[in-house]
């Protein structure tokens, strides 16, 4: 997995509310394989007509924010459909940090394990970052330090202005780390045995086909497989 | 000994922990994972590892976002063709039971796991579906995943989580007549936001969630996730052992009776607390529809389209009004009574089960639709019982399309689509924009409000047009 620690780039001023993963990515574009690329789907029905026209130009299209790393929304980002694609939409657009208020649960947790970062800010932190880059500018946001400093705007008067944003402790661990989840779970195989062979015995209604082989603590092909 | 008094939730949570980090972050084992066509970028991850599948025993295919609903078992899109085959071929190499095309249990996942009795009170039940809250309504602890994580799954059968918050939502009294869950789902979204409910496991609890069919308990728990939650539950009662009886997974016999007796314990204690508490009155719930972009934009239908130019105190709520009216295509005041609209549909994990099926063929029937409009079954079984009942005769006398079974309208996948700039009245779950087709206008209602919309050819009080004598 991907690690973040710094990020210093542009940052756009999406200033949507409630932008859920059906406009992150529309729904027919998730036949595609990754391979090709998920970037210009980004908010597509937004952007574009049915025909691929562009249609409505949105901050990101805009010359300003050209380049734009850090993307600024409202409330509730990422909400909806449990689709990853989201997730790979912006990741292939560029885009490495999502500033909001609020993110739905299933996309941050996917955000972070594709190394994405979603940084919560208050309402009205979320405002004022919306209006200081209206015109253009960059961010330096730091995981480390949980901060979000104003590093280039138009005018000169905000920089160094400094935010806070949190992160659950653990996906901040992860992010820092850049940790991979399967590598993490190899450790405990011989208490995922302990735990099934459990189960098994005491409640055996929960596995409906008893028969079926299991390797649940013997995965293959695995790197750095841990010993029990 | 611990003997703090726990949650239903709490219960579920416990009862699954392999280990603990140091970190809080807990191990849980999966009893549950089903996967579906879009599951693709799941099993690419694992063939990168070249991993297997652990448990191939506990996880269960199903071919639902992207199958056709017409003219079946030929898939024209030879994309999807390609999708509905990459699923089956999976299934073959991994071994895992699959509900495929020509499956007779066929359907959307979140209606065949519970048909199957795959679902059961006490599991811990994963999809890569957001609705997967859905099966919490036998008292099981599911939610939906991302990729990764189906990956994670997959390859382990155990899943990293932090324990969310708890949370309750009482609802005294009784839903009216012609009041369904969905109304108490679109009611409950409204008041608490498509936030309200963020990080928390929701327990439903109270007198008119206790007399809810377990249908009736699977939309409810189903919309939860638009209001935020992690998961959503009822604790299993009476309703839910009636329901899962001669089911083909669940228990019979002595196991049963085993198994019910954990089941029972796993309600709350009386005493245990939740960090949130909330109280709705099931009296006051009145058909609800959507007016907007999000399911919290909901409203009883007879109220009006809401006045952005009266929230002067709050310019992006405004914004958002104003923006959300814009792409509905919708006049600031307008009675929701007055929308006229373009066709219907019923269907989709929410509101497709038998039950949803009677109740709009209760008001369509002897009667006709103004309006085109499409009927998809949550399952095929669903399907061929509605045909003993003679509800696909009902649908198709009022001029509507019945059709075969999947996701369908709910999310245009498979090719069905609403066109731009119509305006839809859809059992669904999901009115955000292009969500039913690009351009389509949606709104959210129960499947007899759906059918009450038919029949006027506008949003309806469902309570002015009750199903005719005879
Ligand atoms: S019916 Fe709709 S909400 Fe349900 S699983 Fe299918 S796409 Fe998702």
């Amino acid at each position: 997995m991907q690690s973040f620690t710094t990020l210093t780039a542009p940052a756009c001023p999406l200033g949507l509310a409630n932008v859920d993963t059906d406009q992150l990515i529309p729904a027919r574009f998730m036949k595609r394989s990754r391979a090709q690329g998920y970037g210009g789907f980004l908010l597509h029905d937004l952007r574009f007509d049915e025909d691929g026209r562009p249609r409505r130009a949105i901050p990101l299209d805009e010359p300003r924010h050209a380049g734009a790393r850090i993307l600024i929304a409202r409330r509730n980002f990422g909400t909806g459909s449990s689709r990853e694609a989201a997730v790979y939409a912006l990741w292939d657009y560029g885009i490495t940090c999502v500033i909001a208020p609020s993110f739905g649960d299933i996309f941050a947790s996917n955000a972070v394990k594709n190394g994405l970062l979603p940084a919560q800010v208050s309402e009205a932190d979320a405002e004022t970052l919306l209006g200081l880059l209206a015109d253009g500018g960059s961010l330096t946001v730091n995981l480390e330090a949980l901060s979000i400093t104003v590093t280039g705007t138009n005018t000169t008067e905000h920089h160094g202005q400094r935010f806070t944003f949190v992160i659950d402790p653990v996906r901040r661990l992860q992010l820092l780390n850049g940790w991979d989840d399967i590598d993490l779970t190899l450790r405990h195989t011989a208490e995922i045995a302990d735990y099934r062979a459990n189960r098994a015995t005491s409640q055996p209604w929960t596995f409906p086909e008893p028969g079926m082989p299991s390797q649940a603590w013997n995965i293959r092909g695995a790197k750095g497989r841990l010993r029990p | 000994m611990n003997a703090a008094p726990r949650t239903l939730f709490d219960k579920l949570w416990d009862e699954h922990v392999i280990t603990v980090r140091e970190d809080g972050e807990t191990l849980l084992w999966v009893d549950r994972h089903f996967v579906h066509e879009g599951s693709h970028h799941a099993f690419r991850k694992l063939d990168e590892r070249g991993a297997a599948v652990a448990e191939p025993g506990l996880t269960f295919g199903v071919a639902d976002h992207y199958v056709p609903t017409r003219g079946r078992p030929v898939i024209a899109d030879p994309e999807v063709a390609g999708m509905v085959e990459r699923l089956s071929g999976n299934a073959a190499r991994h071994g895992f039971r699959l509900f495929g095309l020509d499956d007779p249990a066929q359907g959307i996942v979140h209606v065949v796991g519970p048909e199957q009795g795959l679902t059961l009170p006490g599991l811990l039940i994963v999809c890569g579906d957001s609705h997967t809250s859905t099966h919490g309504a036998f008292g099981a602890y599911a939610f939906g995943i991302g990729a990764s994580e189906v990956a994670h799954v997959l390859m382990t059968q155990t899943l990293w989580q932090r324990k969310p918050k708890r949370m309750r939502i009482s609802v005294s009294g009784r839903l009216g007549p012609h009041v369904s869950a969905k109304d108490l789902a679109l009611h409950v979204i409204a008041s608490i936001g498509t936030n309200g409910a963020q990080g928390h496991a929701l327990e439903y609890a109270g007198t008119a969630i206790s007399a809810l069919s377990m249908e009736g308990r699977l939309t409810l728990c189903n919309m939860s996730i638009e209001a935020g939650a992690r998961c959503a539950m009822v604790a299993p009662d009476e309703t839910t052992f009636a329901w899962l009886a001669g089911r083909p997974h669940a228990p019979s016999g002595a196991a049963l009776a085993e198994a019910r007796a954990r089941w029972l314990a796993l309600a709350g204690d009386p005493d245990a607390e939740f960090d949130r508490d909330i109280l709705i009155d099931g009296n006051a719930v009145a058909p609800t529809v959507t007016w907007g972009t999000s399911p919290e934009d909901a409203l009883p239908i007879t109220g009006s389209v809401p006045d952005p130019e009266a929230m002067p105190a709050d310019a992006a709520r405004r914004a958002y009004v104003a923006g959300a009216l814009d792409y509905m295509g919708l006049a600031p005041g307008m009675p929701l009574e007055e929308v006229a609209i373009d066709r219907i549909f019923i269907g989709s994990c929410t509101n497709a089960r038998l039950e949803d099926l009677r109740a709009a063929a209760a008001v369509l029937r002897g009667r006709k639709a103004l309006v085109p409009g499409l009927v998809s079954p949550g399952s095929s079984l669903v399907k061929r019982q509605a045909e003993v009942e003679g509800l696909d005769r009902i649908f198709i006398a009022a001029g509507l399309t019945w059709a075969d079974s999947g996701c369908s309208m709910c999310v245009g996948m498979n090719g069905d689509l609403v066109a731009s700039g119509e305006r839809c009245a859809s059992t669904t779950n999901r009115n955000f924009r292009g969500r039913q087709g690009l351009g389509a206008r949606t709104h959210l209602m129960s499947p007899a409000m759906v059918a009450a919309a038919a029949v006027t050819g506008r949003l309806t009080d469902v309570r002015d047009l009750p199903p005719l004598e005879g």
